[in-house]
């Protein structure tokens, strides 16, 4: 080979290879320095219009097309929207991908008025706050409600629900749909082998115990690809015996908050849990997978959230009988009843305050918490939502009926924590530890070392912005 | 060169440099730049924090854990898919009697053989997701649970995950390799061939003697592009892997690191001193890879 020849080899080799196509794409921010309006001035306000949007102007939406698709906005909301207001102009959008498609817009300097930020590809909530990017919803939350004027829409929904979207006290996120987790079974399945669903851990174990000598399935298993689904269960464990500040202390990333001993309890359960009584193979499996497993009588109890059924739709046969039950008590003595749950109110949607028409967004959430939207939302993608009745009259299935009618015996007794929101990478690390701890390749004590490790190293990031509850 | 010349390679050139230097050369420039800030994606005015992310990356376990894994594809990968590519590249051109022909069949392998290469990359992730699935579905399992077995878990045990990703990797990229050598034998006088042959040289002697030091520029540059490819390995990671380069990290590489520090944490000036450092790895391999693969050129 010549000298020159090399030479371009080097070169072109140089270019094809390191070319990042992920980096190179996003740009330096362009713009000026941003002066953040997060409450945007109001127009003129008036009965009709007590938010006082500029109908002059077009309503921007994007909708998440994942899970509950995107009809229920197109038929749903943004019919009742424009039934109130013919003039206002909707452009409807809907993506897999919200990051991708909007974080240039943000950066440019132009977002949209509604965004359903969701999915895998979500925006990062934490750095739209800390920018000054979300309008600030609490004009929303004092307008008067969309059926009753003399009420405002902040007493018409479930007050956890402005709490869980406040960043430091300011309510930047309208979250939706309410999403409970419990394990879930056959119901027919139970019924016939006269199974019952366990009230305490001993009886939880038996259970288990009974299935697996029983020998036609697996007593449990969980989404082992996405450990999400068991250290959600470990934790609302830990919160159960532990009470409600376990979870505090964690999302506040407070020192030792991972080491705390209802979390080293709940964590030891599970371990055991999977070192006796799992489906072979879940380490290797994803949601779906186990959760088809579960439809075709594999397994008999998976944790998951109130999302089930609907994902499950078409694959599950028709007399299955979904239902969940809330995780047993551990001890006599846990701080929390039996009953309680882990409930949270989620599915985001935000309004940009640097949009053309903020108080738009904020009145398209208002037609959102009506009776109609909310009860309409409810049959259409079956999951629960946090305006208060929403569901009355409705025909609910098995699955949306049995989580319904858990979150209702809960009560106050609901547990929650956030700082999968708020740190994505607490959430990774959480997972990929967790995913260890089941297949038996770390102990409790290694999981709760590696896990506090990452929370205090967050904690020492100074270029993460912290929340606290 | 006369002055009208001149003026000719400038007209053509003009286009193709600014193109480049618009779309590689200047994010290239920006990406520098990131680095050396704390910018979260969104915001219009990023803050300046020096070398600080740097320093923050020394310390980052996870990301030394992909560099490490990047290293051992770096050297595995070229070895295994050159290996494997050069055996039956010689095989099907002159693997037959007397080095004058391919092996029985060789045409119809030539072409199963290049099937990888045709599928996306992302295709290949799904399929080899299902070829090593742990349960009774898994097409490698199946068998090992039908004999009474443990399923091997080649994507969740973290012992094996990496070495799983290595065998698609290479699997995927015989094929191209097997072709470019092919092109590169064809390109080898018979009769050298023949003379060997008739002096009475078996198949090793023949390989070793002749197809290999003949090739050896066209080996070297497929070396370098595998090296890159190693360097630069992504999609077969995030698309097959549980948690995107797990399980536990176990299979997560530099670009992988990049992708999640930048598009799932919003870390975009941490995320560019990664780019920024993988941008050095790699320059680093091509330059020493060239001097090292310097030869002497045989003339034939």
């Amino acid at each position: 080979m010549t000298q020159l020849s090399r030479r371009e080899l080097l070169r072109s080799a140089v270019l094809a290879g390191i070319a990042l196509p992920a980096l190179s794409a996003c740009a330096t921010p362009a713009g000026n320095g941003g002066a953040s309006q997060s409450a945007p001035a109001a127009g003129a306000t008036s009965a009709a219009n007590p938010l006082g949007f500029t109908e002059g102007k077009p309503l921007e939406i994007w909708i998440f097309d994942g899970g509950f698709g995107d009809a229920y906005a197109k038929d749903v909301h943004e019919a009742l929207i424009k039934a109130k207001h013919p003039k206002l102009e909707i452009k409807h959008n809907a993506t897999k991908e919200i990051a991708k498609t909007l974080q240039p817009r943000f950066a440019g300097g132009n977002p949209p008025e509604f965004i359903n930020n969701s999915g895998a590809d979500a925006m990062d909530f934490g750095a739209l706050v800390q920018d000054g990017q979300l309008a600030d919803l609490t004009p929303l939350f004092d307008a008067p409600s969309w059926d009753d004027p003399a009420v405002k829409v902040r007493d018409t929904i479930d007050p956890v629900a402005i709490e869980l979207g406040s960043y430091d006290g300011t309510p930047y996120v309208l979250n939706y749909a309410t999403t409970v987790w419990g394990i879930w079974y056959s119901k027919k399945l139970f019924d016939a082998e006269g199974w019952q669903p366990p009230k305490t851990w001993d009886e939880f174990l038996k259970l288990c115990e009974t299935i697996k000598k029983a020998g036609k399935m697996a007593p449990f298993t969980y989404a082992g690809k996405h450990p999400f689904y068991i250290y959600e269960t470990i934790l609302t464990l830990a919160a159960k015996i532990g009470g409600k500040d376990v979870l505090k202390n964690i999302d506040n990333l407070e020192d030792g908050a991972w080491k705390a001993e209802p979390v080293k309890q709940a964590a030891t359960a599970f371990a055991e849990l999977g070192a006796k009584y799992l489906l072979q193979g879940t380490a290797g499996l994803d949601h779906i997978q186990t959760q088809t497993a579960h439809n075709k009588g594999q397994v008999a109890m998976l944790p998951c959230g109130s999302w089930l059924e609907n994902e499950q739709k078409d694959t599950t046969p028709a007399d299955f009988d979904y239902a969940m039950f809330p995780l047993p008590d551990f001890t006599s003595s846990d701080a929390l009843p039996y009953g309680t749950v882990h409930a949270r109110p989620g599915e985001e949607y935000v309004v940009p305050s640097k949009s053309g028409n903020p108080r738009a967004g904020m009145e398209y959430m208002r037609a959102m918490l009506s009776k109609e939207g909310a009860g309409k939302f409810m049959e259409l993608v079956s999951t629960l939502t946090i305006v208060k009745g929403a569901g009355e009259g409705r025909t609910l299935k098995p699955g949306l009926k049995s989580s319904s009618d858990v979150l209702t015996a809960a009560g106050d007794n609901t547990v929650w924590f956030l700082f999968r929101k708020w740190y994505v990478e607490m959430h990774d690390e959480v997972a990929a530890a967790t995913g260890q701890l089941m297949s038996g390749k770390l102990t409790v004590d290694q999981w709760t070392d590696r896990v506090q490790k990452k929370a205090d190293s967050i904690k020492n990031d100074s270029s993460v912005k912290k929340f606290s509850r | 060169m006369s002055h009208g010349r001149l003026r000719f390679v400038t007209g053509f050139l003009a286009v193709p440099v600014a193109l480049y230097l618009i779309y590689v050369i200047a994010p290239y420039a920006q990406a520098f730049y990131i680095a050396l800030t704390d910018w979260r994606g969104v915001t219009a005015s990023p803050g300046f924090v020096g070398l600080e992310n740097f320093r923050r990356l020394f310390a980052d376990d996870v990301f030394w854990t992909a560099v490490g894994h990047n290293l051992l594809l770096l050297i595995l990968m070229p070895l295994l898919t050159v290996g494997i590519a050069l055996f039956f590249a010689f095989l099907l051109n002159a693997g037959g009697r007397g080095g004058a022909a391919g092996v029985w069949g060789s045409k119809f392998y030539r072409v199963v053989f290049f099937f990888p290469q045709v599928l996306a990359v992302a295709v290949v992730a799904v399929l080899f997701q299902q070829v090593f699935r742990p349960d009774r579905s898994g097409m490698l399992n199946a068998p090992l649970i039908a004999l009474g077995f443990e399923p091997v878990g080649f994507l969740s045990d973290t012992g094996v995950a990496l070495w799983s990703i290595l065998g698609v990797l290479v699997w995927q990229a015989v094929g191209f390799y097997v072709v470019l050598f092919s092109a590169g034998i064809a390109s080898i006088p018979r009769d050298l061939f023949e003379a060997a042959a008739i002096d009475g040289a078996g198949g090793a002697q023949l390989f070793f003697r002749i197809t290999l030091p003949l090739l050896w520029d066209t080996i070297q540059v497929g070396w370098v592009y595998l090296g890159i490819a190693a360097l630069d390995v992504f999609a077969i990671v995030w698309v097959m892997t549980a948690e995107h380069g797990g399980p536990d990290h176990s299979t997560t590489v530099m670009a992988a690191e990049i992708y999640r520090t930048a598009f799932q944490y919003f870390k975009f000036g941490y995320a560019s001193a990664m780019g920024v450092v993988l941008f050095f790895f790699t320059i680093g391999f091509a330059a020493l890879a060239l001097r090292l693969s310097r030869r002497e050129r045989i003339e034939f």
